[in-house]
């Protein structure tokens, strides 16, 4: 645990993406298995202890620390492993013993919610601080050290000098702690045989456009769908569907998981029938309405008749044994449309092309996307392969402008990691009549991103100067500002008081020049929502 | 404010302390006819004042630092000097940094100690604190909440003689406060073993030649000013905080960011400071010398001057010891 303890410490200090990546191959390299592998799953996210919750290290702590001092310091150190590795009682602790990963990983899997407590004190006891952090870090799962599961996978290519795309290839049908992975890279042994296994496939990613322009003789466009792009994988008649991050969901969607007819890889638009997308022939519904089904362990008849899903298909990756993703654009579409009337109008269709004249032109269509409650455009190279990951030039995405509006500073929380003891997370609000005639702020939203660093810290002074009340972690401010807020789309929620929740919102600049009563209206908003 | 009688002739401020009876401020943050000042730091000392009474090291320190010569007045520790309205003081070590004092003000029978800012840990450079018994114990509390423990000295130094060896073609940049802290991590280095000249900002110089002059020897000193990158390579150089990410250190070798702090102790805090080694060094109490000086004095009311005032309220409650919280300006200390 010394060893991963001091990885997780040296990572935590360490901005360079490069000395991070060198440090977790360093890792890697010199740790046995199966130690290394158990770490290499706990840097990707790939662990879960269901018994062990963020709670239990609470109700731990709150048996050993007075409550007050705790919520004090929790507050004050922002993250609740680190501050409870700082507040667990130590004893002396032998220096020469050092449980190995894998014998954690081993205990914390044996645990249910009534031994979890017990056992966990008893691993908390023979650690030091930076060893109590790891631990906690590793049982609860939420690493937050600045290593995405990319990077973790890069390092491991690096430091074993294979190819990190053919890594993500076999990632997904293995497990920790990745023995086969580890033989094949580290000790020269055959590739792990994953043929057999309904695998996740690294999604072709695109860039936003941002104020370029391409020649439509070389680039198709297609609409940019509003639900969540998904892979349908099925091998040997079994079928998975996996998200964008290669979650497999396969259970929230039970639907879509007996009705391809044949084995193949396609990637695709979720979404749920509706209107709202496309109008009433074989529209979507918003995402709102997907949003409903979205991580649901189970899902109940009612939910299955009201909601359907289907996918909308962008590409072909696999078709019948046939590996598609070295060929062109253009050749894959053509297959694409080729299979498509062999599957079930019911749960499939062709996200169908947008034909333009010129550039102008697409941009004219792309401006009705707003009207039909569409993201935006794809544009896709015609001669390109299916490249894993985000190649500039191939794919790029050209969403529709951001809908803005002028909002009031009403709370502000404290954030969490690198922005704890800033007040970083702000909830605004719009009126809900006329500000010059009594009346009130009903909040429509909350954002965290969208300014600077230099005016975070301006905007953490004005909430610290402004503060009318505290509620732990939050403050309520005077209401002296106005952000005007970037978002993509709002829609009805019974979850407000203001009955709308907007999708996306983000700070678009800050109005300090701005006098409150000038802010928006609820009505404004109310006007846009298109469910 | 309280509405006690006993201790009235002792007012705390938002800007200082008033001691009533001898219109004597303490620590006062605007100009003041006469004020005590525990120590030199730019949060308690501040010039103007018509009279300045302090250590003759604090003295030496406003005199650099605010040209404070006239109306001075120097008091040794352990030196009692009797103000008007019938009220001694008298100077005590607090251990904080050179010269940095507890005052014990006596009046009608009543014993009042404001500690300034203190540490409990041994320090080369400075006279230890002394635990002085009193009625009310004005304490600081910069780091008073339990996840605040400062580890031994030694193991913080380990640490950034190790990062120094393991990087012979970078030098390794420390941050520390230019009064106290620089001068501490420099002594405590050289405790350690380290002899090689160690490379300063220009903003330090002058504190490092009068921590010398009262007998604080700091060994072979250099500027970087006068020398070439190469000649930094691993070597340790020592700059204000502020420095760090300033374009001041595009002049050093491949520089290995640390920062000498008790904030260190919360990762989150030096990742926001782009610290990659972070020294736990502090030259406050830590929460376990707080309340260990705070039972050793054993005062029938505790008065909590800045910092996390709160935590250290609560604790004093848990152990049934009467406490309130003085709200004090710009009392800081990010830097510490």
């Amino acid at each position: 645990m010394k060893a991963f303890a001091a990885l997780l410490d040296a990572l935590i200090y360490t901005t360079s993406r490069n000395r991070k990546l060198a440090l977790v191959a360093d890792y890697l390299r010199t740790t046995p298995d199966p130690d290394r592998g158990y770490a290499l799953a706990a840097l990707t996210g790939e662990l879960d202890f269901p018994a062990v919750k963020s709670s239990t290290i609470r109700n731990l702590m709150a048996d050993r620390v007075d409550p007050v001092l705790w919520t004090l310091s929790r507050d004050f150190v922002g993250d609740t492993a680190e501050t409870a590795s700082l507040l667990w009682p130590e004893d002396d602790i032998s220096e020469a013993s050092d449980v190995s990963v894998a014998k954690v990983v081993e205990r914390l899997s044996g645990l249910n919610r009534n031994t979890a407590p017990g056992e966990l004190a008893k691993l908390l006891d023979g650690l030091d601080s930076n060893g109590r952090f790891a631990l906690i870090k590793l049982a609860t799962g939420a690493m937050r050290i600045g290593v995405s599961a990319r990077l973790a996978k890069t390092a491991f290519a690096q430091a074993f000098d294979v190819n990190v795309e053919e890594v993500e290839e076999y990632w997904h049908a293995l497990s920790p702690p990745y023995a086969e992975l580890f033989h094949w890279a580290a000790d020269g042994g055959d590739p792990p045989n994953v043929s057999n296994v309904p695998r996740f496939r690294p999604f072709m990613l695109a860039h936003p456009l941002e104020d370029g322009t391409v020649d439509l003789a070389e680039y198709a466009a297609e609409w940019k769908w509003d639900g969540i792009r998904v892979q349908l994988v099925r091998v040997a008649g079994e079928t998975r569907l996996y998200s964008r991050s290669g979650d497999d969901i396969s259970a929230s969607f039970p639907e879509l998981l007996d009705v391809l007819p044949m084995d193949a890889v396609l990637d695709g638009e979720l979404l749920v029938r509706g209107a709202a997308q496309g109008g009433e022939e074989g529209g979507a519904a918003s995402f709102n309405a997907l949003q409903q089904r979205l991580g649901r362990k189970t899902v109940s008849k009612k939910m299955l008749k009201e909601a359907p899903a289907f996918v909308r298909l962008y590409d072909a990756l696999i078709i019948e044994g046939e590996d598609l993703r070295e060929q062109a654009w253009e050749a894959r579409r053509k297959a694409l449309e080729n299979l498509v009337p062999r599957l079930p109008d019911s749960h499939f269709d062709l996200s169908a092309l947008v034909e333009a004249r010129d550039f102008t032109h697409l941009a004219e269509i792309r401006e009705t996307a707003r009207e039909e409650a569409i993201e935006g455009l794809m544009l896709k190279r015609r001669d390109s392969a299916y490249i894993a990951g985000r190649k500039v030039g191939l794919w790029y995405k050209w969403k529709r402008d951001p809908l803005l509006v002028d909002c009031v500073l009403m709370y502000a929380q404290r954030g969490s990691g690198k922005r704890s003891s800033f007040y970083s997370d702000y909830t605004f609000g719009c009126w809900d009549g006329d500000p010059d005639n009594g009346a009130e702020l009903l909040p429509v939203g909350k954002a965290y991103s969208g300014f600077t660093d230099a005016e975070l810290k301006k905007l953490d002074k004005l909430v610290r100067q402004t503060t009318l009340n505290r509620f732990g972690p939050v403050r309520e401010v005077e209401r002296t500002l106005v952000f005007e807020v970037a978002f993509d789309s709002v829609h009805s929620s019974k979850r407000h008081k203001s009955g709308l929740a907007m999708r996306f919102p983000r700070i678009h600049r800050i109005r300090w020049d701005k006098p409150v009563h000038e802010a928006d209206r609820i009505e404004t908003l109310r006007a846009l929502i298109k469910d | 404010m309280s509405k006690s009688t006993a201790f009235s002739w002792i007012r705390p401020e938002p800007w200082g302390i008033h001691i009533v009876p001898a219109d004597t401020w303490v620590d006062p943050g605007r100009a003041v006819e006469r004020a005590l000042v525990t120590h030199g730091h730019a949060d308690h000392a501040r010039g103007g004042h018509g009279e300045t009474i302090a250590t003759p090291a604090t003295l030496a320190i406003m005199d650099l630092r605010y040209n404070t010569r006239e109306g001075a007045v120097g008091v040794e520790y352990g030196e009692t000097l009797r103000l008007q309205g019938g009220v001694d003081a008298t100077f005590f070590p607090a251990g904080h940094v050179l010269g940095s004092a507890q005052v014990l003000l006596e009046h009608a029978g009543e014993r009042v100690v404001i500690t300034g800012d203190y540490k409990r840990r041994p320090d080369p450079t400075c006279a230890p604190f002394e635990v002085v018994p009193c009625d009310v114990f004005i304490t600081e509390a910069t780091f008073g909440l339990p996840v605040f423990t400062h580890p031994p000295i030694e193991e913080e130094m380990a640490k950034l003689l190790g990062a120094l060896e393991a990087n012979p073609d970078s030098c390794v940049l420390v941050g520390a406060y230019a009064l106290g802290k620089a001068q501490r991590v420099i002594a405590e280095l050289r405790a350690a073993g380290h002899h090689a000249p160690i490379y300063l900002h220009g903003a330090m110089e002058k504190m490092c030649r009068l921590y010398e002059e009262h007998g604080v020897p700091l060994g072979e000193l250099r500027l970087v000013s006068d020398h070439e990158k190469d000649d930094m390579r691993g070597s340790i150089v020592i700059a204000p905080p502020s420095a760090l990410n300033d374009r001041w250190s595009r002049r050093l070798p491949n520089p290995i960011t640390a920062m000498a702090s008790g904030w260190m102790r919360v990762r989150q805090r030096a990742r926001q400071r782009g610290v990659e080694i972070p020294l736990i060094i502090s030259d406050h109490a830590d929460w376990n010398e707080l309340t260990r000086t705070i039972a050793e004095v054993n005062p029938q009311e505790t008065w909590i001057t800045h910092g996390r005032e709160e935590a250290l309220l609560r604790w004093c409650e848990l152990h049934q010891r009467k406490a309130r919280a003085l709200a004090l300006v710009g009392r800081e200390d990010e830097d510490e």
